[in-house]
Parts: structure tokens; C-alpha cells; sequence
């Protein structure tokens, strides 16, 4: 019965394909809403469906080879990972099937179980130190070493392709294991990671011989030169992007040059600051398909031919949709960029330090711009022309230009969010900064772009009210979860009480990340939140008032989101304790730079980073760092290698 | 691996202050790492006999540079306005005579052997000193009291209203808020520095500065040989080599101590020189930059103003050998002797 009828089911294969995906769907919706990175688990029976019988007959009967099938068109992993809970054969048949392994905290799960787990992996992302380590708010040495998992993969996953990394700490040695290890190796990235020198990149560019995609995007670089680049042999044709933006030594330019000109698949190249303006023609030259450019600095003198030969290369570059750098923009070359504006897509000025009558001329050309960052010079005249200009404007980030907060003598202010939001329908990403803002911006801003997924407001003078009313901010942020459904990470700043909480706790259901700063009065709004937000995955916090009560109330939620950092709040030591007693699969980790000799149960501590894990307390925590022991008597141990 | 302890109330008082300072926007502290001396051709062996330690070195560390730190901020409060050396070009010319016999000054500026800021008499020479064992470069606790005339630094980003004022060390400034990544402060910093350069009256002699397309060499790393990371300085902070050097001087501090605590240095394993020609090498310090042209040259030449126009890095040296800079190094020393 089983071989036949099944062939016999595969042959009507459309249909059982869309019912298999409905089945796939329909577990997903009901019983694994909250899952985003992947957990192994006691396997759970298969849930009753209100199915057919002999459907959920099938299920247990189906060859290997069909869910195989089904399970290549499985693409996003939160989908895989729900897959996986179904069954143990789902589950063998999706960790075979896996190619593309995301670990949202490297601490999460041990390099060898998921080296183990997925045979036919081809691409890891890991995420390493808490996002407010951009902040210097973690200690350097805090740990977010790639060392453990490329060695791993290396002995296990050698046929693996890709690497990226976010955050964490790489070594040269690092970087020579993958050359040396990974005979495919095609693609390496590197977001706001640091501890290796170009020494390791050369290692890269020397031996990876499929080398495709080279990025370091604001790493912290050893820069011992700029030699490295002469590494890449001169039978490398293959290299698609390279961004070498956040080095600081000058590259040879021959080397660049010649690299170009046997790179015909390169699309993206992001020069660092040191790339001289009268040297960038005869990189164009050599690299008219490009899509992303990265520019040097751009602030040489140069005489008029050399401008008129500039301006021809840039205007040769038809394929050109993303353009950044831009170093130290002078407004006179700014006539160069405008053959590149009509198919601009995405444009990064938020380094060049134009005023903002040169960025209106610059920005009334952009009408494809989808992507805009750039500083608080370009003012609320300047985001009105946005709006007016750029309507397929999707996301836009606002940087402050001042070192301080009483240097902006810009007119940046809320009017300016505002006009976008009003003219520009597809805007859903927004990072603004600004020194103070009202209510009434933030209802208007809601009420004109409900489709906003990500909205951070930075009010950067901390426990700032309505200017106008002085009223806290809780009804402006209170419009924003209400309205915006699809809401998945907010940033509040400004002053804001235990109502702002409780509204976002309410409404921002599907919100999965969240920062707070200076904000709330007492444990309720920490209570609200962890009770409210379904979705959360990431809770951040620093200079909160709160701490204890809400934090044990809840304890289990702690377990359905990935991390939650609390700095600078009224943490107990005793509460710590308590929690991590009460959550086995929690790592409670505390961090204090300055540990006070005796640690009774009511003094407080410097910070706290919580994770899900299941590879239980970690092994290479620093001095500094404290993993909360399980068992009360012992109160904290620091497990390390010595 | 040794501990340390720099007396307890030193480490009070920079509890309170570094509490509310910013006290690590200037400094970029690199987590442990495997930073071998990659100019030697050893240098992969080194790096293999240092990575064995790697897993065992992750503890304490950052102690040591949250200490690093905390002192250097305590000494940057403690401090009083320093009489500016005034240098000229006159500095550079090339003169006849013993090296003993020049101003102090020079002298101090040649060799920054990095002891206490005294100024050294014209007859003292610094590798007669290292002889004689006197000029050590542990720094003991006290001596990062001794500095106190560090001129008062802004860790941070130039201002654009005061270029050579203090910093308001009394505006507490909060970490990581706004928050803006280190990345693009950084970035910014340099950026307005450099723009600062053709506006500010201080430095006439600095073309560099004020040439617009010029890399600006403010934000330099210095590394150190044997250390396991860098750290980033900010060269517009100090006014003279005595200020470099005493700074220098206290943030590496422990790793000298370490290193004659467990015999003479750590991945020393390639030379198999006898323990006192080790001390005697090893007590001597020679910082070097990196020029424009990329060129090593030993600090203390040129200038001043010259030095923060063209250094673009720094490096601590123990042992001559490592940049070829030894036959230089090596004569210098020997026509002193």
C-alpha cells in the first residue's frame, strides 16, 4: 500500500504539495509562533490535527526523499525551525536539508552540536557581543570568540562556503584556519568585528581561491598596511564585492587597478577613506559594471581636466544603484554626482559634512532613493524636499553631526520625521536622532505611516518631555504601537513613565526587539513588557529604575526571548541568584568591572546580560564577568580555562 | 599569568571618576587577540606559541585594561597645566659633537626610554643608564601618581568651539549615549579635527593640518611588542614628547611588569640570548612610528609638530632586531658607549 500509493500521491504532486505546505503553515501559526533561532528540544508528539486520517497516515509514511523535496522550498529558517519540531523525521529530513545555519548568540548552543546537526551546510551567520557593545556599554574581553566554531567547522563542515560574522572577536589565526580549511570558501563578512590585523585578511585574499565576497563593514582592524591587497593572485577573477571601507592605510594603487581590471564580476567595492579623489577615475574606469560604490575621500583639488574626466567616469557607471563614502564631500564636486542621482536607490552621506542647500540639490535628483542616511545638516528643510522627491524612500536614518549635545546648531527637529513620514507612503525604517521632540510628531507620524517596521527615535538629551506640553512622551509612543501592527524593533528615548510601557506591552505585539534608555519609574514597566510583548526576542535596558520584582515574575519569559541586557538598573545580586536558580536553561551572567569584596544579596550589580542556552555557563568568561551558578550555595563561579 | 595590584585607593578614586566619565570614548582597547610581531619573518612561529595560550589568556585581561584605563583617567583628572616645550625646526638640524653634549631636551626626545617625566641632564645617556639597571621600564605604582602633568586630555572628539582648552571634565558625560557606534565617532572625530586644522591659530607651523585631502594624524594605535593588544591614543592630547611618553608609559605598564615577572617575556622562545643580555635589552624601550611614507622611524627626531603631522602608528620596541631598524639602533648605541 504504502510505496505505490504514495507514488501514486506524488504524481498528483501539486495538490499534496500545497497541503503538506498548508500542514506546514498551519503547525507554524498554531503551536510555534515564538521560535526564531533554532532549539533542540524533546521532540514533541505530533500535535492532533484536525486532519484526515489517512493524511496524518501519510506523514509518518513518506519517503525521505519527498519531504527532501518539499523541504528545498523552505527558505526563511524561522520556517525550518518550526519544521523541525514536528516530528523526528521532519526533523532528520530538515537538519540534512539545512544550508543556511543562523545562530542568533553564539553562546547560545555549542559550535559542535550544529556542526553536527547540519551535514550539508553551507553558510553560517553568527552574532556574537550584545548589540549595546556598539555603545561601549560591554567591556572589551567580554568574550564573542569565532575561534571555537571555526574550528569546529573546520574539522567537520569543510565544504563550508560562507561565513558571516556580526560582533564578534576574530583572530588572524581565525581567518588563516578558514583559508586553509574551507577549499570552496566564497564568502566572508565581517560586521563590527575586531582582533585581527590585515595580516589575516591577506591569509584571505591569498588563499581562498573562489573568494567572492571579501566585506569587513566598521571592523576594528590591525591595519599593518596596506599590503594585503597585493595578495589577491593574479588568477583571481572571481570577486563579486569588496569593502574594505573601515581600513586606514593606504592601498597600492596598481594593485587596486589591476585587481579591477581582471575582476569583471565585481558589483560592489567600498573604498576606505585613504582612496585619494584623483585616483577614483581610473578605478571607475576599470569597473564601469559596478552596483555599489564605496568612494574614498573626496576633497582633493583637482584642475578642471581632471574633474571633466571624473565626471565622465562616474556618468559611465549605468549600473550604479548604491553610492557611499563620500568622505569629507566638498559641495563644488557635488555637480559630479548628479548623473548618478535618477538611479540611485541607495545613498549613504552620513560621513559627508555638506550643508544642506547642497544636499537639496543633491537630493531632488534622487527620485528612486529607497535607502538615505545622512547627518542632522541636512535640517527639516532638507527631509521636506525628501519628501517631496524621493517617494519610493523605504528607509532613513538621521545622524547627529555635532560631538555634543550642545553643539547641534542645526534645525534639526521633529517637523522634519514629520514631513517625511507624510510624503514618502513606503517609508518603514527609520533611525532619527534628535534633540527633543513632542507628542503630537510622534501621533502624526503614526497616524500618516502605519506600515512602520522599525522605528527608532533617539531624543538625545536623556529624560526630555514634550517641549511643548512637558508632558512625558507616553502618548506619542503609545500612538506608534497602536497603529503601526507590524512593528518589529523600537528604540524610545525622551522622558517616558510606566504607561508608555504599558501601552507598548499591549499593543506592539509583534515587536521582537527593543531598547530602552533613562526611562519608567518602577518595576511595572519592566512587568509590562515581559508580560505584554508576545514576540520579544531582544530586550535591552540601561538606566532604568527597576529591576527584581518584574525580573522574577517573569522569569519564564526570559526563556521565549533570545537576550535581555539590563545596565545601570536596580538589579540585586540576590535576584540574579534567585532567577537563575529558577531557569536551568538561562545563563545569568553579571558584569562588574568593579566587584565590590563581599557580595550580600541586596547589593546591586553593574549590569546583566541573560541568554537562552543550551550549552550551559560558558567557559571563556573574562575576570570581569560572573556566570550565576545554578546550585544557590555557590552563588557565582567563574568556569574558565586555565 | 601574573595579577596586579595597583594600590587600592588609586582604584577607589578612579571608581568614582571613571563611573561618571567617559573614560573609554578616546581608547579603542582590542580584546585578546593573537597580535604577533608580523614584521619578523618568525613571525608565524611566534603567533603558533602564542596561540596555545590563547584560550588560557582570556581571563584577566580586560581587568588589566579597565585598570589601564581607570588609571589613566585618575591621572588625567590629577592634573595641572604643563609648561609647553616650545620646538623649532632648529631641533632637526643635523650637528657635530658627542651625543652627550647636547641640550636635554634633544636627549630626552631622541631615546624616549619613557622613565618619569625629569628631564634628563645633557651628560646622562639612556643606555648607559639601562646598564645600570636604573632605568628600568616597570612602572610601579607610584609612578603613575608621579605624572601629574599630563595636560588635561578630551579622550573624545576635537570641539569646535575650544581647540587647546580644557576638557569640560566636569560635564558628566555619559557612556555610550547618544548612542552613536565608536566607529562613526571616530570617523566624525577626525573629520572636524581636520577641519578645525585651517581655522586654529595654535599650530601655525602645521601645514599638514590644514591641508584639506591630508590623512589626519590624530587617532594613532600604538602597539607594543609582546603585548596582546593595541591601544588607540589620540595625538592632539599631548603637546611634547614627555607627555607622549609618560602616557605610553603608564598604559603598558603591566605588561612589563608581567613579562619580567615570568622571566624575561612571553614568545621570546627565537632568541637564546642569556637572561642578562635580556634584562639589559629588555629594559630599553624604543618607540617608533610610522611616517607617511611609510617609513619606521624612532620617535623624537623631528619635532613636534612634525611628528603628529606625518606618525601615522606606534610601536613599542624591546628588541632592536624586529624592524631593521637594528643597524641604526645598534650604532647609535654602540657610538654612545
Amino acid at each position: 500500500m504504502g510505496a505505490s500509493s504514495t507514488l501514486l500521491m506524488v504524481s498528483h504532486g501539486h495538490c499534496l504539495l500545497c497541503l503538506l505546505f498548508s500542514v506546514v503553515r498551519f503547525i507554524y501559526i498554531k503551536t510555534f509562533n515564538s521560535f526564531d533561532s533554532f532549539r533542540i528540544k524533546s521532540l514533541p508528539s505530533l500535535p492532533s490535527l484536525s486532519l484526515s486520517p489517512s493524511l496524518v497516515l501519510m506523514d509518518r509514511r513518506f519517503p525521505f526523499k519527498v519531504l527532501e523535496h518539499i523541504f528545498s522550498f523552505v527558505d526563511s529558517n524561522e520556517d525550518r525551525n518550526s519544521v523541525s519540531l514536528v516530528c523526528k523525521s521532519w526533523f532528520e529530513t530538515e537538519r540534512r536539508t539545512r544550508k543556511r545555519v543562523f545562530v542568533g548568540n553564539c553562546y547560545a548552543v555549542s559550535p559542535l552540536k550544529v556542526a553536527r546537526r547540519f551535514p550539508k551546510m553551507r553558510s553560517l551567520t553568527l552574532k556574537g557581543k550584545p548589540h549595546f557593545a556598539d555603545y561601549n556599554l560591554v567591556p572589551d574581553g567580554w568574550g564573542g570568540y569565532a575561534w571555537p566554531w571555526i574550528e569546529a567547522m573546520a574539522a567537520r563542515r569543510p565544504f563550508l562556503e560562507e561565513i558571516r560574522l556580526k560582533r564578534m572577536v576574530v583572530t588572524d589565526e581565525c581567518l588563516e584556519k578558514i583559508a586553509a580549511s574551507f577549499r570552496d570558501f566564497k564568502t566572508l563578512v565581517l560586521t563590527s568585528c575586531e582582533g585581527f590585523s590585515t595580516d589575516g585578511i591577506a591569509a584571505i585574499a591569498s588563499t581562498c581561491r573562489k573568494l567572492r565576497d571579501l566585506e569587513l563593514r566598521e571592523c576594528i582592524v590591525d591595519d599593518l598596511g596596506g599590503d594585503w591587497l597585493s595578495y589577491f593572485p593574479e588568477t583571481s577573477t572571481s570577486l563579486v564585492s569588496l569593502d574594505f571601507s573601515c581600513l586606514d592605510s593606504e592601498v597600492k594603487l596598481s594593485d587596486l587597478e589591476r585587481l579591477l581590471s581582471r575582476s569583471p564580476n565585481l558589483k560592489s567595492l567600498k573604498l576606505n577613506r585613504s582612496v585619494t579623489l584623483d585616483v577614483l577615475e581610473s578605478l571607475l574606469r576599470r569597473a564601469p559594471q559596478l552596483v555599489e560604490l564605496g568612494t574614498g575621500s573626496f576633497s582633493d583639488e583637482l584642475d578642471p581636466e581632471e574633474i571633466a574626466k571624473l565626471t565622465k567616469a562616474l556618468s559611465e557607471l549605468k549600473q550604479l544603484k548604491s553610492l557611499s563614502g563620500l568622505w569629507d564631500l566638498l559641495p563644488e564636486y557635488i555637480p559630479l554626482l548628479y548623473s548618478l542621482c535618477p538611479r540611485l536607490t541607495s545613498l549613504n552621506l552620513s560621513y559627508a559634512t555638506v550643508q544642506m542647500p547642497d544636499l537639496i540639490d543633491l537630493l531632488s535628483r534622487c527620485s528612486k532613493l529607497q535607502k538615505l542616511w545622512v547627518m542632522d545638516l541636512i535640517e527639516d528643510k532638507g527631509l521636506k524636499t525628501v519628501a517631496l522627491c524621493c517617494k519610493e524612500l523605504r528607509e532613513l536614518r538621521v545622524f547627529p553631526s555635532g560631538a555634543d549635545l550642545d553643539e547641534t546648531d542645526v534645525t534639526l527637529t521633529e517637523q522634519g520625521l514629520v514631513s517625511v513620514s507624510e510624503g514618502c507612503p513606503k517609508l518603514e525604517s527609520v533611525l532619527y536622532f534628535c534633540v527633543q521632540f513632542t507628542n503630537a510628531a510622534l501621533v502624526s507620524i503614526a497616524k500618516n505611516r502605519p506600515n512602520f517596521r522599525c522605528f527608532r527615535l533617539c531624543v538625545m538629551e536623556p529624560f526630555a518631555p514634550d517641549y511643548r506640553t512637558q508632558q512625558p512622551l507616553d502618548e506619542g509612543f503609545k500612538a506608534i504601537v497602536e497603529r503601526c501592527k507590524d512593528l518589529r524593533r523600537l528604540s524610545v528615548s525622551g522622558l517616558l513613565t510606566d504607561k508608555a510601557f504599558e501601552y507598548i506591552g499591549v499593543h506592539a505585539k509583534k515587536l521582537r526587539m527593543l531598547s530602552i534608555a533613562f526611562a519608567g519609574d518602577s518595576d511595572l514597566m519592566l512587568h509590562h513588557l515581559l508580560s505584554g510583548c508576545q514576540s520579544l526576542k531582544k530586550l535591552e535596558i540601561r538606566d532604568c529604575p527597576f529591576g527584581d520584582t518584574a525580573l522574577l515574575e517573569n522569569a519564564a519569559k526570559l526563556e521565549t526571548m533570545r537576550s535581555l541586557w539590563m545596565s545601570s538598573c536596580f538589579v540585586s545580586f540576590g535576584a540574579c541568584k534567585q532567577l537563575s536558580q529558577k531557569m536551568p536553561r538561562l545563563n545569568v551572567e553579571v558584569i562588574d568591572e568593579h566587584p565590590p569584596k563581599t557580595r550580600p544579596d541586596s547589593s546591586p550589580v553593574e549590569r546583566i546580560y541573560i541568554y537562552r542556552t543550551v550549552a550551559g555557563p560558558r567557559l571563556d568568561t573574562p575576570e570581569f564577568v560572573w556566570t550565576i551558578h545554578k546550585s544557590p550555595e555557590v552563588g557565582v563561579s567563574r568556569l574558565s580555562i586555565r | 599569568h601574573t595579577s596586579f595590584n595597583f594600590s587600592s585607593s588609586s582604584s577607589s578614586l578612579s571608581l568614582s571618576l571613571s563611573l561618571s566619565l567617559s573614560h573609554r570614548k578616546g581608547f579603542t582597547v582590542f580584546s585578546k587577540s593573537l597580535y604577533a610581531s608580523t614584521v619578523t619573518p618568525h613571525s608565524s612561529y611566534l603567533r603558533m606559541s602564542e596561540s596555545v595560550a590563547a584560550e588560557h589568556d582570556y581571563i584577566g585581561l580586560s581587568m588589566e585594561a579597565a585598570q589601564m584605563s581607570d588609571n589613566k583617567t585618575k591621572t588625567r583628572d590629577n592634573n595641572n597645566n604643563k609648561n609647553d616645550d616650545v620646538l623649532n625646526f632648529k631641533a632637526t638640524e643635523l650637528r657635530l659633537g658627542l651625543p652627550g653634549s647636547e641640550s636635554p631636551e634633544r636627549v630626552d626626545q631622541r631615546f624616549l626610554s619613557l622613565k618619569s617625566s625629569c628631564p634628563v641632564s645633557g651628560a646622562k645617556r639612556v643606555f648607559s643608564d639601562a646598564i645600570n639597571g636604573s632605568t628600568k621600564w616597570v612602572f610601579s605604582p607610584g609612578s603613575a601618581t608621579d605624572v601629574k602633568d599630563i595636560k588635561p586630555a578630551v579622550p573624545v572628539k576635537e570641539k569646535k568651539s575650544s581647540a587647546a582648552a580644557a576638557p569640560p571634565a566636569s560635564k558628566a558625560q555619559v557612556v555610550g549615549w547618544p548612542p552613536i557606534r565608536s566607529f562613526r565617532k571616530n570617523t566624525m572625530a577626525s573629520s572636524q579635527s581636520q577641519k578645525q586644522g585651517g581655522s586654529d591659530n595654535n599650530n601655525s607651523e602645521t601645514e599638514g593640518e590644514a591641508k584639506s585631502g591630508a590623512e589626519p594624524c590624530l587617532y594613532v594605535k600604538v602597539s607594543m611588542e609582546g603585548a596582546p593588544y593595541l591601544r588607540k591614543i589620540d595625538l592632539k592630547t599631548y603637546k611634547s614628547y614627555v607627555e607622549l611618553s609618560s602616557a605610553l608609559e603608564e598604559m603598558f605598564s603591566c605588561f612589563t611588569i608581567g613579562q619580567f615577572g615570568s622571566h624575561g617575556g612571553c614568545g621570546r622562545d627565537g632568541l637564546n640570548e642569556s637572561r642578562l643580555t635580556d634584562l639589559l635589552r629588555g629594559s630599553e624601550y624604543f618607540v617608533t612610528y610610522e611616517d607617511k611614507d611609510s617609513d619606521w622611524m624612532l620617535v623624537g627626531d623631528v619635532p613636534w609638530e612634525m611628528f603628529i603631522c606625518s606618525c601615522k602608528k606606534l610601536r613599542i620596541m624591546k628588541s632592536f632586531e624586529a624592524i631593521g631598524l637594528a643597524p641604526r639602533v645598534m650604532e647609535k648605541c654602540r657610538s654612545r658607549n
